[in-house]
């Protein structure tokens, strides 16, 4: 490991570039995929072509992707915005489905109740089915935030720094810890801004009854998502 | 324009179709891999999986690793398992069966639990064996979330078959790298092109074998 | 004053007719009762007071004021409703949930939640549940903090849609005593549906019995409708033949005891 202590400042480097990249691209599909899930749901004649696009997106591979953008968008291929748009394209892709089904969770009577005690439209969406259809969502954003995290690395095959920069670098020079250290580095990044959600679902989710919770044995903390 | 129309030249010119780099030869490879990655990890996984949806034992650490697996950047296996060892089409397969595993072994477990406890109390009350029960209640009714789980693996396996290309001379991904290197678009389009068709198409067949699939559950409720 | 129907019907797309022709007036602090079994169209009417459904033809009116030409937001903050199953919101803690409309309506969340403790204990709620969400209350104190958060912006008007019957005889009993509570000391204008004909009876001071597509079959005070009911349908529905409703007194140990057709004793006349 003497490879980490001589590039240590680098590593560092990398890991923010990396994290930066995934946010950006992790609260874009979010916030995408909320906006057109919400159009899928309340539109149902529109839903099937929206989840149709969506899945024909999800299977395209990232790496053509990568290359198809900048020729549609006119960002150079190099450049980090490419990178954001082909994984918000992606991670979109991969939540709207979630999305119509965390609405579609939510209890019609509670809907109905609240329409008659006098919510409005905007109301009604910010303060009862957004709330209410966060455990649903946070599921599947924890899926998107992990893949995006690791799909990031594969900017580095056209340049585009990151984490994925070392397992370029690494394999070209040979230098197998300097690989194994950008793996390490990509899961722990992954799994902890998946813990960081785990934390902020329970916080938002208090109302939930804990059955899952009560469930979980002494020894793991693994939560177990179906 | 112009870069998307020379692509599709460069895709519909007879020249670049023949001959051991050619397209053809490529696509039949990258088929091949892609098809000898999910059987071998359907081999390991699918058995598995029954075993765990069946007795109900183990998926929390089964999904713990799934979960650990999925974390781990596809590129980062690719490159550490060439240096390992070295840059024939081994490594990459190894790599593209590690990464199929958790999404067939999450749907073989996930359909056979699938099925209502209650019609599988039944089979048992009825007298069938715990290899019967598997056979003709818990199969049919999770067949479709099943083929699910190896449509998952095979799109990331073709995905990653493409990526497979930057350590080893194989499939179609290695276009993309070498118009990245010459700097050549077009070729990089290519690919890229080709790689997204061939996933879309496999795509669809297997939309369709898990819709057939889950006919199946459908077309054997109601029968004891 | 108070709430009336004019000729309101409502026709579905389809083409389904689920009121035809309906007018009646429902007096000011009074518990008005639309009864019928499903298809009678009680539901449509009810929601037609708040304008969760608009009717095809015909007008509401409420204080003589056609509500067609209010605003539906507004008019729905100023009418209290229950739903069958309480629709409370999962997401918010009790006292948070009687404090809903209040909230809506520009009341500080501090006053609100002040005023929403009063209404908990009013329906009969220790005010130790009010940190607790609705997932960890029992069906009928989801039931009484449904109430409750109905009558929390202080509404002249109350619509209850099968309120109680979701829960257990014994419960919906100890409810319904609640409401009639509830209801000597604020006086609202309530409107109740229910299939019940017994729930009506010991609610009400109005019932209006429904056929379908809300036709009226007769309208009055549960005693003008059990003792001359208008025809065969109403007589049937409200169960006149019933043994526990056809009492006779007999006499026991020089007590005059009342009892039903099969001869089950049901009290004393004094």
């Amino acid at each position: 490991m003497t490879w980490l202590e001589n590039n240590s400042d680098w590593v560092v480097e990398l890991t923010i570039q990396h994290l930066f990249l995934a946010l950006a691209a992790i609260v874009a599909s979010v916030v995408l995929a909320v906006a057109v899930g919400r159009v899928a749901y309340v539109r149902p004649r529109v839903r099937q072509p929206i989840l149709a696009a969506a899945s024909v997106v999800y299977a395209i591979p990232a790496l053509p992707l990568l290359i198809v953008i900048p020729l549609v968008l006119g960002v150079p291929l190099r450049s980090p915005t490419t990178l954001v748009v082909a994984l918000t394209l992606y991670g979109t892709a991969l939540l709207v489905g979630t999305v119509v089904d965390a609405f579609s969770t939510v209890d019609a009577g509670v809907r109905d109740s609240a329409v008659a005690m006098g919510y409005g439209r905007q109301a009604l969406f910010w303060r009862v089915e957004l709330p209410l259809s966060v455990p649903v969502l946070l599921s599947g954003i924890r899926v998107v935030t992990v893949s995006t995290v690791g799909l990031v690395t594969i900017g580095a095959l056209v340049g585009i720094s990151s984490l994925g920069t070392l397992l370029t670098d690494g394999f070209q020079r040979g230098i197998t810890s300097e690989i194994l250290i950008g793996v390490l580095m990509t899961m722990a990044l992954a799994l902890a801004l998946d813990g960081a959600l785990v934390a902020l679902g329970r916080l938002l989710t208090r109302w939930q009854p804990r059955r899952r919770r009560r469930a979980r044995t002494p020894l793991g903390s693994t939560e177990v998502i179906v | 324009m112009t870069t998307f129309l020379d692509a599709l030249t460069w895709i519909a010119d007879p020249a670049n179709w023949g001959g051991a780099q050619g397209i053809s030869a490529r696509l039949l490879q990258h088929l091949a891999v892609t098809l000898v990655a999910v059987l071998a990890a359907s081999a390991l996984a699918i058995p598995l999986g029954i075993l765990i949806g069946h007795t109900r034992r183990g998926r929390g650490v089964v999904v713990a690793l799934a979960g650990a697996v999925r974390a781990i950047p596809t590129l980062g296996l690719l490159t550490l398992l060439a240096l390992l060892l070295g840059v024939g089409v081994e490594a990459p397969l190894l790599a593209l069966v590690a990464l199929a595993v958790p999404s067939v072994l999450a749907g073989a477990y996930a359909g056979i639990e699938s099925a209502e406890p209650a019609a599988v109390d039944a089979a048992r009350a009825m007298g069938m064996s715990e290899l019967q029960i598997v056979r003709n209640v818990e199969l049919p009714l999770g067949a479709g979330v099943l083929v699910g789980g190896l449509r998952a693996a095979t799109l990331q396996v073709v995905a990653t078959a493409t990526l497979a290309a930057y350590t080893s001379d194989t499939g179609l991904g290695r276009y993309l790298f070498i118009g990245l290197k010459a700097r050549d678009y077009p070729q990089m389009l290519a690919g890229a092109i080709l790689v997204a068709v061939l996933a879309l198409l496999l795509d669809r067949l297997l939309a369709t074998a898990q819709d057939r699939a889950s006919r199946l559950a459908h077309s054997t409720e109601g029968t004891p | 004053m108070g709430i009336e129907f004019r000729n309101v019907g409502k026709t579905y797309r389809d083409g389904t007719v689920a009121v035809a022709d309906f007018s009646h007036v429902v007096a000011s602090h009074r518990i008005a009762a639309l009864v019928g079994s499903s298809g009678s169209g009680k539901t449509t009417l009810l929601r037609m007071v708040n304008r969760m459904i608009d009717p095809s033809n015909g007008t509401v009116l409420i204080d003589d004021e056609d509500i067609q030409g209010l605003d539906k937001v507004r008019l729905r903050r100023r009418i209290g409703y229950v739903p069958q199953a309480g629709g409370l919101l999962p997401h918010r803690t009790v006292v948070d949930n009687v404090a809903t409309v209040p909230v809506l309506n520009g009341t500080s969340r501090a006053t609100a939640r002040g005023n929403a403790l009063d209404l908990l204990t009013l329906v009969g709620l220790d005010a130790s549940l009010a940190s607790r969400y609705p997932a960890q209350l029992s069906g009928g104190q989801q039931q009484r903090v449904a109430v409750a958060r109905a009558l929390a912006a202080d509404p002249n008007i109350l619509l209850m849609d099968e309120p109680f019957g979701a829960v257990d005889p014994i419960v919906r009993r100890e409810l319904q005593d609640q409401l009639l509570r509830v209801q000597a000391e604020l006086g609202k204008t309530i409107v109740i549906v229910t299939h019940d004909v017994d729930e009506a009876f010991r609610l009400a001071d109005d019932v209006v019995v429904l056929r379908t597509g809300g036709v009226v079959a007769q309208s009055g005070t549960p005693q003008s409708i059990l003792a001359s009911p208008a025809d065969a349908f109403v007589r049937d529905f409200v169960g006149a033949d019933r043994p526990e409703r056809t009492l006779t007194t007999t006499e026991v140990d020089g007590q005059r005891l009342v009892v039903d057709a099969d001869g089950r004793p049901v009290g004393i006349l004094r």
